[in-house]
């Protein structure tokens, strides 16, 4: 089984002290900046377009496409500015990917930084990670410290500084645009494009807006070659990605593995689910992406094929819900995240979340209408593709999808309340009743895996 | 000859038989817009496309005039584009027309051609709906109201939303005058992209998120910009409304008339709102050649001035007993009559008010009854240079009409009087005695357009760097009050002004202000400067009726169209159509040449339209018209009024037909609005001519304007002829002593002051600028004051303490005060003007 695991970036997450630079340095930490500074930035680009890694952070927009869609250089700053925003539900490989490994995220900084002509970059990091805040805070240091980062880079007078910004805790700032705003001091919300960020982006200037995977991942690239990555992964999805499988499975975590694998697999690897439980539900990235069932075990996990399956590829946020939960409780959930998260430019996104999630509140407690149903999918249909950003398009994908699979569970929602049909004690993995009360213990045993 | 058949002028039409064409322009985009094709400039974004084949597809964030934003997602359409090889291919999604520009070939299908178009439109209308209330009965902008209407026309018949709204305490206050109905807002953006790209006040913004985004102000600083009744305005929904006019009326219960505002020289296009004989509201027209579609809010507010308590109704005769008496017209025009006759010399002094028309009219009843030239309009600082500078390169210029001698320039392939378009096209703008937003806020919203836009350089020769020159991005040049003429002799010899120096010479303008004539050969080194330069010229005076006096002939030296007095032709071309044997040639005395005559008896009556003693910056002033016989047209009761044998009422401007001249010198005609039994000032200068036996011919609009016809502008020069008499030595450099706290004061009118003209309008008031002293941080430190610590500004007069506003970049040694502010009256108070000593000294002295 541990054979369909490509541990790259995950390589030495259990080492005692995985994020200082002396141990990412064990691992061959800051080879591939040497080499990168041997080659021209025009080569490095050149081997990043060469292996075709498409960007990690979900639209799968090929990296090195990206980096040359820049506009040409014309004396001025250009600047390289890493989302690490990570906030959707369900969502966490950056997160603990720079808890672990930061250095491989300040290394591809340099070498994306080098190859695009940029002395100055931005890691955008989720306001809420105190802690992976002050990891990167460490790990610049470090590197700057080790002459990595700073005026003199590699002693060839280049120059690439990393400033790492806390964002203030919204979920648009995840928005490409919405996230330059925001690091100019402004409020986050998405900008009318064009100007593209390539052309006119962070201060005005061409600017490359890249997840935290995608450059971490440069280095490998520029180290083992454009081949190396190639011969992982599917054709259009070359190279590996972390899979975070959360939920009803066994053990969850992190899976680093090639694109293309299927969820039957990573199941399998997570120790399979729940034991007496089944797959209901689950989401292939994040709660923006249509959900998935039980029939989409062995869909392969790329780009294409997932789309072709009717989804999104996404952030590879693997949400498993076995059958104790209930979906319309689980869309209720996603959807008051859009309603508080909506960022209000736009009207359909605004207005509309404000909408479904008090319709979907009243379904969850079993006092839906009869139109309720048609009414949800007549909301969506006048937000998908009209809202201003993705935000609005990614509320309705858990909606439209719910009621696609799982229409029937609606259609209860107008007559029975959904912890009557599905009790929420049943799905938890901990003790939900007051303490002290009669049958706590019995509850938390029973559910508890190991 | 007029040409008719022209196509712009609804010539050679084709449904008329006509083979009229609509002119190919060669960089055109060519498209289809639900089957018609359409040729639009490069640009042009698909909701304008539209709109020129008459196909108007529903908005509300979109305006013309703001950038983009595609926030409401109203005018969703479908869009096909063709591909490399030429097949057209359809959009994916709906596209925002307001944010996408047109492309050739391009296929758009509106509401009117797509279901996919029109069944989004109506999805965003009913997303907009969910939240907003059902109180349109009760709703300021319940008939009138772009999201009523596109409810209407682009909505559901009935709403699916059973669920609950969103709600806020309403209204909150902004500022005094702009109230916020949250609830009502559908957060479009309008109003802040209004005040942050067009007044450059960006003191509203949109905060929080989601459903309970909202427009905010900061903590403790309200709205309060020049520009915010605009707002009001734009708002497509009821959220904005000003504090003056919500709740007095319902949009359809109005009668509309076009006007022009009188408050300035701006000549700012207008819509007065009325309703059973009271004007209820006032609105920015839409003029793209003068003020687009915006205007200022003491135009939109200042209305209620004429309907005081204090308003003039019937005419009144000082009787015996020395109390005012009202009395009937004939018997007033008999005393009037009786008292001009019995006068040795009489004078006239008519304010910068008044009407074109009503300038003639005072203009002819000086020459032909009272046989004099001594008229002036500049109740205001003025100067003998200025008559000059005014003859020279002033009068007779307009749009596309350049006199023959103006500024010594060549007949003919002149382009006429600088223009709002000229400004916004110049690559560089010299200010000279004039602060635009305060003085003419047109001026300044095309002036930050012009640098928004065009990157216009505008530079400013003053003393004090203004929020409004930081918003034009201009440069200050500086210069002491009173010393404008030495650095513009010597621009060259600073940096700043090396630049403007360069910038002039490749397409630049200079505009003048009328406080420019107090400071001596400042306006001619103006004029030499453009001349030397190729610059071109203009002089923008504050008062909407100066620069139509100027034409109409109330300036003493020059007849209507701009005739010197001294020319014999042309005093004989008007007196050919005003039909008389001959008119006065002797040299004319100005404003203050006829206080001092007044003041020594050579002059023992007045005739005074529109002016407010206090604002000549005269002392004698009221010593003259107590000594005089004085005939007062006037509106309200004022300090004329106190000293006047005859009171004549006259009508306010809502309540008379007339024109203006802007300070372009372009034509502003505004309609009567109300229905009124006063009389124009014209028509009771020509009963009172009647009373004395002549015939004036200016009982109606149009017997003046068939003789305005007939005296266009003069060809010949323009010199005048000035009264030796009254020539006064100019004025020589002053120095300030600063160990003795002597300061030279700047001083101009803020927008909002305590002029008569906004009285009655207490929300308009709260928004006025706070009065301050202004003074460099080195002054401050000198007299030991911070922000905020009273100072004791003392004149010849009287001294007035204010609060200090410490000013970074200002000239040490000056004082700024605001000249008419409710707490500080520079000329009647402190009895100085611009550019004399004052002294200033921390603390309020008792």
């Amino acid at each position: 089984m541990t054979d369909t695991l490509t541990p790259i970036l995950t390589k030495f997450w259990d080492e005692p002290q995985s994020w200082t630079l002396e141990t990412y340095e064990r691992y061959d930490g800051y080879k591939a900046l040497r080499k990168a500074l041997e080659m021209e930035p025009s080569a490095v680009l050149g081997a990043v377009k060469e292996s075709n890694i498409r960007g990690r952070g979900g639209a799968g927009f090929p990296t090195g496409m990206k980096w040359s869609f820049m506009s040409p250089p014309d004396g001025g700053p250009r600047y390289l500015v890493v989302n690490a925003d990570e906030s959707e539900p369900g969502t966490c490989k950056d997160t603990p990917l720079m808890m672990a490994n930061p250095h491989s995220l300040i290394e591809g900084v340099a070498i994306s930084s080098y190859a695009i002509g940029c002395e100055h970059a931005f890691i955008y990091l989720r306001g809420e990670l105190v802690h992976v805040y002050r990891r990167l805070l460490d790990a610049v240091d470090e590197a700057r410290a080790a002459g990595y980062l700073g005026d003199d880079v590699g002693g060839q007078g280049l120059k690439i500084e990393i400033t790492v910004h806390a964002g203030a805790g919204a979920y648009i700032c995840g928005e490409e645009t919405a996230l330059l705003d925001s690091l100019e001091g402004r409020r986050g919300q998405p900008r009318l494009k064009p100007p593209f960020p390539g052309a006119a982006g962070l201060y005005a200037r061409p600017t490359s807006v890249n997840n935290v995977e995608s450059i971490a991942s440069v280095p490998g690239i520029i180290l083992e070659g454009p081949d190396w990555f190639k011969g992982m992964g599917t054709e259009k999805s070359t190279g590996f990605g972390i899979f975070s499988l959360s939920g009803h499975v066994a053990n969850p975590g992190q899976f680093e593995a090639p694109l293309g694998i299927t969820m039957r697999e990573l199941v399998d690897l997570a120790g399979g689910m729940r034991q007496g439980h089944q797959m209901k539900f689950w989401t292939p990235g994040g709660s923006s992406t249509p959900i998935f069932t039980d029939e989409h075990l062995d869909v392969p996990l790329d780009f294409d094929a997932v789309v072709a399956a009717g989804s999104m590829l996404g952030t590879r946020a693997l949400q498993v819900f076995d059958e104790t939960v209930s979906v319309v409780r689980a869309v209720a959930r996603w959807t008051d995240f859009y309603a508080h998260e909506t960022c209000g430019k736009c009207t359909p996104c605004r207005e509309g979340t404000w909408w479904m999630r008090q319709i979907m509140e009243r379904l969850e407690n079993g006092e839906g209408s009869q139109d309720d149903i048609d009414k949800l999918l007549d909301i969506c249909d006048n937000i998908l593709g009209r809202s201003f950003c993705a935000l609005g398009d990614a509320a309705t994908s858990p909606i439209t999808s719910a009621i696609q699979y799982f229409r029937e569970e609606f259609e209860a929602g107008m007559h029975t309340p959904a912890h009557v049909l599905f009790p929420p004690e049943k799905s938890v993995l901990f003790d939900v009743a007051p303490a002290g009360s009669k049958d706590s213990a019995g509850l938390s045993s029973g559910m508890v895996t190991a | 000859m007029t040409v008719t058949n022209s196509p712009t002028s609804g010539g050679n039409a084709v449904d008329k038989g006509g083979d009229a064409q609509i002119p190919v322009r060669p960089d055109d985009v060519t498209l289809t817009i639900d089957g018609v094709e359409v040729s639009v400039p490069k640009g042009t974004l698909v909701i304008r496309a539209a709109e020129t084949v008459g196909i108007e597809i529903p908005r509300f964030c979109d305006h013309p005039l703001l950038d983009p934003v595609g926030a409401c997602r109203q005018c969703l359409v479908e869009v096909a584009t063709p591909d490399r090889d030429g097949n057209v291919r359809s959009m994916p999604k709906p596209q925002a027309s307001c944010t996408m520009a047109v492309s050739s070939g391009m296929v758009v299908k509106t509401q009117n051609t797509s279901a996919v178009a029109d069944k989004a439109q109506h999805g965003q209308m009913e997303f907009l709906l969910i939240n907003h209330p059902l109180d349109c009965p009760v709703c300021d902008k319940g008939g009138e109201c772009p999201l009523q209407n596109q409810a209407m026309s682009n909505g559901r018949a009935v709403s699916r939303f059973d669920d609950v709204k969103r709600t806020y305490p309403k209204p909150i206050n902004i500022s005094s005058q702009v109230l916020l109905d949250r609830d009502r807002c559908i957060l479009c953006a309008r109003c802040t992209r209004f005040s942050d790209q067009i007044a450059g006040d960006p003191f509203i913004a949109l905060v929080e998120r989601g459903a309970l985004q909202q427009i905010g102000i900061y903590e403790e600083k309200p709205f309060e910009s020049y520009f915010s009744g605009n707002t009001v305005q734009i708002c497509p929904v009821g959220a904005l409304t000003g504090a003056a006019y919500r709740f007095r009326s319902r949009p359809f219960d109005l009668v509309s008339t076009p006007s022009v505002c009188e408050h300035c020289a701006s000549g700012c296009s207008m819509r007065t709102d009325h309703r059973r004989g009271l004007v209820l509201r006032r609105m920015a027209g839409l003029d793209n050649d003068v003020n687009e579609e915006w205007n200022c809010d003491k135009g939109r507010w200042a209305f209620t001035y004429a309907t005081q308590p204090d308003r003039i109704e019937l005419p009144m005769v000082r009787g015996t007993d020395g109390q005012l008496k009202v009395v009937g017209w004939p018997e007033a025009l008999a005393a009037a009559a009786a008292g001009l006759s019995r006068s040795s010399a009489a004078g006239v002094l008519v304010g910068g008010r008044v009407s074109t028309e009503d300038a003639y009219a005072y203009g002819k009843f000086a020459r032909v009854v009272l046989g004099t030239n001594d008229i002036d309009f500049r109740a205001r600082p003025h100067s003998l240079e200025e008559v000059e500078f005014l003859a020279k390169h002033v009068v007779a210029t307009a749009p596309g009409v350049q006199s023959g001698s103006a500024g010594g320039s060549e007949v003919g392939a002149a382009p006429g009087s600088v223009t709002y378009a000229d400004l916004e096209a110049a690559k560089t703008v010299l200010l000279v005695g004039f602060e635009p937003e305060d003085e003419s806020p047109i001026v300044f919203l095309r002036l930050r357009k012009a640098f928004r836009q065009n990157k216009t350089a505008v530079f400013a020769i003053g003393s004090v760097p203004t929020w409004g020159l930081k918003k034009m991005g201009g440069t200050l040049i500086p210069a002491l009050p009173g010393h404008e003429a030495d650095v513009l002799v010597d621009l060259t010899s600073t940096e700043v002004g090396r630049a403007a120096d360069a910038g002039l010479g490749e397409g630049g303008i200079v505009l003048v202000g009328e406080r420019l004539a107090t400071s001596a050969g400042a306006l001619s080194a103006a004029a030499d400067l453009a001349a030397t330069k190729g610059a071109r010229l203009a002089w923008v005076p504050r008062r909407a009726g100066e620069r139509g006096a100027l034409e109409a002939g109330a300036l003493g030296s020059l007849l209507p169209g701009g005739r010197p007095v001294s020319d014999r032709v042309a005093r004989g071309e008007v007196a050919g159509v005003w039909e008389v044997a001959r008119l006065p040639d002797t040299p004319a005395r100005d404003t203050a040449g006829i206080i001092e005559a007044a003041v020594t008896g050579e002059i023992d009556a007045l005739v005074v339209g529109g002016v407010d003693p206090a604002d000549i910056g005269s002392a004698h002033a009221l010593d003259a018209l107590e000594r005089a016989f004085v005939i007062s047209f006037e509106l309200r009761e004022s300090a004329v009024t106190a000293v006047a044998d005859v009171v004549l009422p006259v009508a306010a401007q809502a309540e008379k037909l007339g024109s203006y001249l802007n300070w372009e010198g372009r034509v502003r005609n505004f309609e009567q609005a109300l229905t009124s039994n006063a009389v124009s000032d014209y028509r009771a200068i020509d009963m009172l001519a009647n009373e004395m036996g002549f015939f004036l011919e200016t009982r109606t609009q149009r017997e003046i304007h068939a003789q305005l016809e007939a005296l266009r502008a003069w060809e010949g020069r323009h010199d005048v002829v000035l009264d030796t008499a009254t020539l006064r030595a100019a004025k020589a450099a002053v120095v300030t002593d600063a160990s003795r706290g002597e300061y030279l004061l700047e001083t101009w009118s803020t927008l909002l002051d305590a002029g008569r003209m906004q009285d009655g309008e207490p929300f308009l008031a709260g928004t006025a600028p706070r009065a301050v002293a202004r003074l460099s941080p080195a002054s401050a430190a000198v007299l030991q004051v911070a922000d905020g610590d009273l100072v004791t500004v003392s004149g010849p007069l009287g001294r007035v303490a204010l609060p200090v506003a410490v000013t970074k970049g200002m000239l040490d040694g000056v004082v700024w005060l605001p000249t008419n502010a409710k707490e500080c009256a520079v000329r009647a108070g402190l009895g100085s003007d611009a550019g004399h000593v004052v002294t200033v000294s921390k603390g309020a002295l008792v």
